[in-house]
């Protein structure tokens, strides 16, 4: 794809290719895209746990909800599943497609009308919705995820985050620029806000050998302070006039460009964090640099031995981590938020190892476990309005997929798969996320 | 007891690891299992532990059939295990370890730690085991950590007691304090089953030896066996057990290591102020006990541990505070003691490895780019030079059998330009076949007029291989001596012993240097 010609797969020697059954890493995107999701037993185990939890879900709805619980004996089974189902048929519609909307576009006189009417704008409206809940948690994601490909665990994503949203935001609001160059300013911010904190993780490591996760729980609590402090002082962040701890919204023109019309909040955020996500495997699977992230990660010594600087990888790749993480707070202000209050950060750092880890660490997964989630974020409202569901069961169900799918022995004896020993290659790449 | 297999075959996928296998142990017989790595030999002692169950064939004790689904009933059955890799828990004491598992409790529950410790006493006394029941695991030496293991299979009133690879760990001094041990169960009716792959040992120790080939058993043979007709069962092959080299014709020194102090893991010193030179075209062998400073020496050399005082100098060029890359570019190819730990990433591919050093250079990268075509061809002509045996260029290394590891560590660090080769314990855990290999090519690199340095423990392997032997005793090196040094002498010098020669025989011998009387003054 990006690499050069001599890259190409048809350029490899026959003596390699002819190989049956080759899984080298010199093939493009989409196969190894296609390869992560089919990964024999991993995968298997995957959408076996998600079964689980949607399953496990559905019962924890039917059997929370008042209706079900006060229903007759004889109704009840027959009441908690519209119940289970109602939530999940809601959720669905709220983050994939809504076929009423669709039915009612059919219903209109011609398609010109249908936009006019904004209809078709409606029936994009979840996916969209999903799109732009994802974009901040594979951004994040893939702060962890790098990282974890060199053997290091970012648990700092929200510092990270905050210090990518202040610089952004500081950007956005303080300085005046025009319309395309504002938005790459602030962006470029946002990354450089993020790398600055995961940098000094790094840098901290390498030069103490203090555990890189005390130092970025550590470093979450110093920013989540700073971001207080700054937004209590009208010198500082805080809004003139305000007596909120929020800053001034950005300036119109550092807004992430819409990407379909002004109906639907899908922004240019997504496109970033898809362009990262390749980034990162690109980096990872391409490059010298990945190639010695890689090594370090998966045997310090041998890197060691083999004339690597294993410290100098720390930092570097804490500090990319960081930038990640800092896009992702760009994407939030940048996108949707506009402004930076003591909220923003959300629990995007702890959702961001939730999702490298439901995607197993790699850019691929983190994509799709980003949308996944995402999903679950756009569609919770609309399945507490049609069920009484509350929103925090989304919650829930994601915490029940992230432990079934970290737990692969468990699902492996509930559905009495057989462990994948023989092959052993599988087990030994997924080491640490499931062992 | 009397312990019998009948057609024990196990397979893993395509693969059939035992094939058929037959084998009977007589009671207070030890009885020697041979084979190559990848032979079948530890998965034939899985059935038998009952860590795997075979696909077709049975375990008979005393002629009745047996069925073991886990090692307890193994264990019941009076099969004893001591695995190569210990399973000691490091901080409990000896008695807390063999307790483990089986603890005895007196009166309201509580561990009746009196009984732990008086068996284990008993036991050592009994077999001159020598182990204090209070002393912590990870207190002790590697030897001694085996005998308790041994002990724990006794006290569980093992009558088959199965030696996995015992000696891969062990000093010389230590191995014949095993087989002293080993003598002394057999003596008490205990049967050894005894894995190995080191046919010397297999020989002092056996009383009937079974080779396995390729998961099938292709003789058997009883102690006057000789060590030929052994590893040409073993590898199917006439080997050839001394590589056949011409003398050596050392050029202008390459490696020139001068009073090098280097600092261990707690701070201690761990090289003493040593010193030796190496030629172009000779290897040295740097024999001596385990633990005498050889891998804090290989680590500084590689730079990878500093050095505190001292100097390294390659070819002119003082080396002494570069980083290792810039030591592995300067020309040192360097085969370290840990293949897994420090020469491999397990999880990459053959083809990965063979450019773990060299994967930002050229042909292997322009700018950041890797080349996967060129890494790729790289692969499959290393693959093919050096013989590796691997599925595909993609498959993970650690998958791999030792000796191909090793080959892949050689054929990176041969294929690199090069003017010194520092190998440390390079065919440790290998296979006769593969040390033929490894040794040969060592040969040959020395023959094309690289330096070369052996670091080993193994005395056959500095006999084999080296022109100039240096003993090295706590740090130091105690004395230089030809290949053609009794081992009464080395033992000596490996002990300690005070060197008579003048320690001018630290530089290189001259006789087909001329030019090399400059160098003499270094001393």
């Amino acid at each position: 794809m990006t690499t050069p010609p001599p890259a190409e797969p048809s350029a490899t020697p026959p003596a390699v290719t002819e190989e049956p059954g080759e899984k080298s890493r010199h093939r493009p995107f989409g196969e190894i895209f296609k390869e992560s999701f089919l990964e024999g037993n991993t995968f298997t185990v995957t959408v076996l746990a998600l079964v689980t939890a949607t399953v496990l879900g559905g019962l924890l709805c039917a059997f929370t909800n008042p209706a079900v619980l006060h229903a007759p004996a004889g109704s009840m089974l027959g009441k908690a599943w519209d119940v289970a189902s109602g939530t999940y048929v809601a959720l669905f519609e709220g983050s994939v497609f809504n076929p009423h909307t669709v039915a009612a576009l059919f219903q209109q006189a011609s398609l010109s009308t249908a936009i006019h009417d904004g209809y078709l704008s409606a029936v994009f409206g979840p996916l969209s919705e999903t799109a732009v809940q994802a974009t901040p948690l594979i951004l994040a994601g893939l702060a962890v995820a790098l990282p974890y490909q060199a053997g290091l665990f970012n648990i700092g994503g929200s510092s990270q985050f905050i210090g990518g949203a202040i610089l952004a935001t500081w950007l956005g609001y303080d300085v005046s620029m025009p319309f395309f160059v504002h938005v790459v300013v602030c962006v470029i911010g946002g990354f450089a806000g993020g790398a600055v904190i995961g940098w000094l993780t790094g840098e901290i490591k390498a030069r103490t050998g203090a555990h890189e996760v005390i130092v970025t729980i550590m470093l979450n609590y110093v920013m989540q302070y700073l971001l207080a402090y700054l937004l209590s002082s009208h010198s500082l962040l805080q809004a003139p006039g305000s007596s909120n701890p929020i800053t001034p919204p950005i300036a119109f023109n550092a807004h992430l460009p819409l990407l379909a019309g002004t109906s639907l909040r899908i922004n240019a955020g997504f496109l970033i964090a898809i362009a990262c996500a390749f980034g990162v495997w690109w980096v990872l699977n391409r490059t010298t640099t990945g190639f010695e992230f890689r090594s370090v990660g998966a045997n310090a010594s041998a890197a060691r031995v083999a004339g690597m600087k294993v410290e100098r990888t720390w930092v570097l790749v804490m500090l990319l981590a960081g930038g990640l993480a800092g896009l992702a707070g760009s994407a939030v202000i940048q996108g949707t938020d506009f402004s930076l209050n003591p909220n923003s950060y959300g629990t995007y750092g702890i959702d961001a190892i939730t999702v490298a880890l439901l995607g197993r660490g790699k850019p691929a997964g983190v994509v799709a476990a980003g949308l996944l989630f995402g999903a679950l974020h756009a569609g919770s409202p609309g399945m507490q309005t049609a069920t009484s569901t509350p929103v925090q069961i989304v919650q829930v169900l994601q915490a029940l997929i992230v432990m079934f799918v970290a737990a692969p022995p468990l699902i492996r004896s509930l559905f009495r798969l057989r462990a994948a020993r023989a092959g052993g290659v599988g087990t030994a790449m997924s080491k640490g996320w499931n062992a | 007891m009397e312990l019998e297999l009948r057609g024990i075959t196990k397979r893993f996928g395509p693969l059939v690891a035992n094939d058929g296998i037959s084998l009977s142990v007589a009671p207070g017989q030890v009885h020697a299992l041979l084979g190559e790595n990848g032979a079948g030999k530890s998965t034939l002692m899985n059935v038998l532990f009952g860590l795997i169950k075979p696909d077709e064939g049975a375990i008979y004790i005393d002629g009745k059939a047996a069925s073991f689904h886990s090692p307890k009933d193994a264990i019941a059955a009076g099969i004893g295990m001591v695995h190569q890799h210990f399973m000691l828990v490091p901080v409990f004491t000896v008695a807390e370890n063999v307790t483990l598992g089986i603890e005895e409790t007196g009166r309201a529950g509580l561990l009746d730690r009196r009984k732990t410790r008086r068996d284990v006493r008993e036991l050592s006394h009994r077999y001159g085991l020598d182990v204090d029941p209070d002393a912590l695991v990870e207190d002790l030496p590697v030897g001694i950590q085996q005998r308790v293991e041994i002990i724990k299979a006794l006290v569980r009133q093992a009558k088959v007691l199965i030696l996995d690879e015992p000696t891969a760990v062990l000093t010389p001094a230590e191995t014949e304090e095993l087989f002293r041990i080993v003598r002394q169960l057999r003596d008490g009716g205990t049967s050894i089953i005894f894995i190995s792959h080191k046919l010397k040992e297999i020989q002092s120790i056996a009383d009937t030896i079974t080779v396995l080939r390729r998961g099938k058993v292709v003789g058997e043979r009883t102690p006057p066996a000789t060590e030929e007709d052994l590893a040409s069962l073993m590898v199917g092959r006439d080997v050839q057990l001394r590589v056949s080299k011409d003398a050596a014709n050392p050029g202008a020194v390459v490696l020139d290591v001068a009073d090098l102090t280097v600092q261990g893991d707690h701070g201690t010193v761990s090289v003493n102020g040593l010193s030796f030179q190496v030629r172009a075209g000779e290897i040295l062998g740097i024999a001596g006990v385990q633990g005498n400073g050889q891998t804090e020496l290989c680590e500084a050399l590689l730079g990878v541990r500093p050095s505190a005082a001292g100097s390294v100098t390659l070819n002119g060029r003082d080396l002494t505070h570069a980083s290792p890359r810039d030591r592995l570019r300067a020309g040192v190819a360097y085969v370290p003691e840990d293949r897994k730990e420090d020469g491999l990433v397990g999880s990459f591919s053959v083809a990965e490895n063979l450019i773990l050093d060299l994967y930002d250079r050229k042909p292997f990268a322009s700018g950041v780019n890797l080349k996967l075509g060129e890494i790729a061809k790289n692969a499959a002509a290393r693959i093919t030079e050096f013989d590796v045996r691997t599925g595909s260029a993609a498959t993970p290394a650690g998958t791999l059998s030792g000796g191909n590891q090793q080959k892949v560590i050689l054929a990176r660090e041969l294929g690199r330009e090069h003017k010194v080769l520092i190998a440390s314990q390079p065919t440790r855990g290998l296979d006769v076949g593969s040390i033929e290999f490894v040794h040969r090519r060592i040969v040959e690199q020395r023959d094309h007029g690289d330096a070369v340095v052996i670091v080993s423990s193994e005395l056959d392997e500095i006999y084999a291989l080296a022109d100039r032997i240096a003993v090295i005793y706590e740090g130091k090196i105690t004395g230089f001596r030809d290949p053609d040094v009794p081992t009464a002498e080395l033992g000596r010098l490996m002990a300690g012993g005070v060197d008579a020669v003048t320690p001018a025989e630290a530089v290189a011998p001259e006789a087909v240097a001329p030019e090399a009387g400059t160098v003499q003054e270094e001393m």
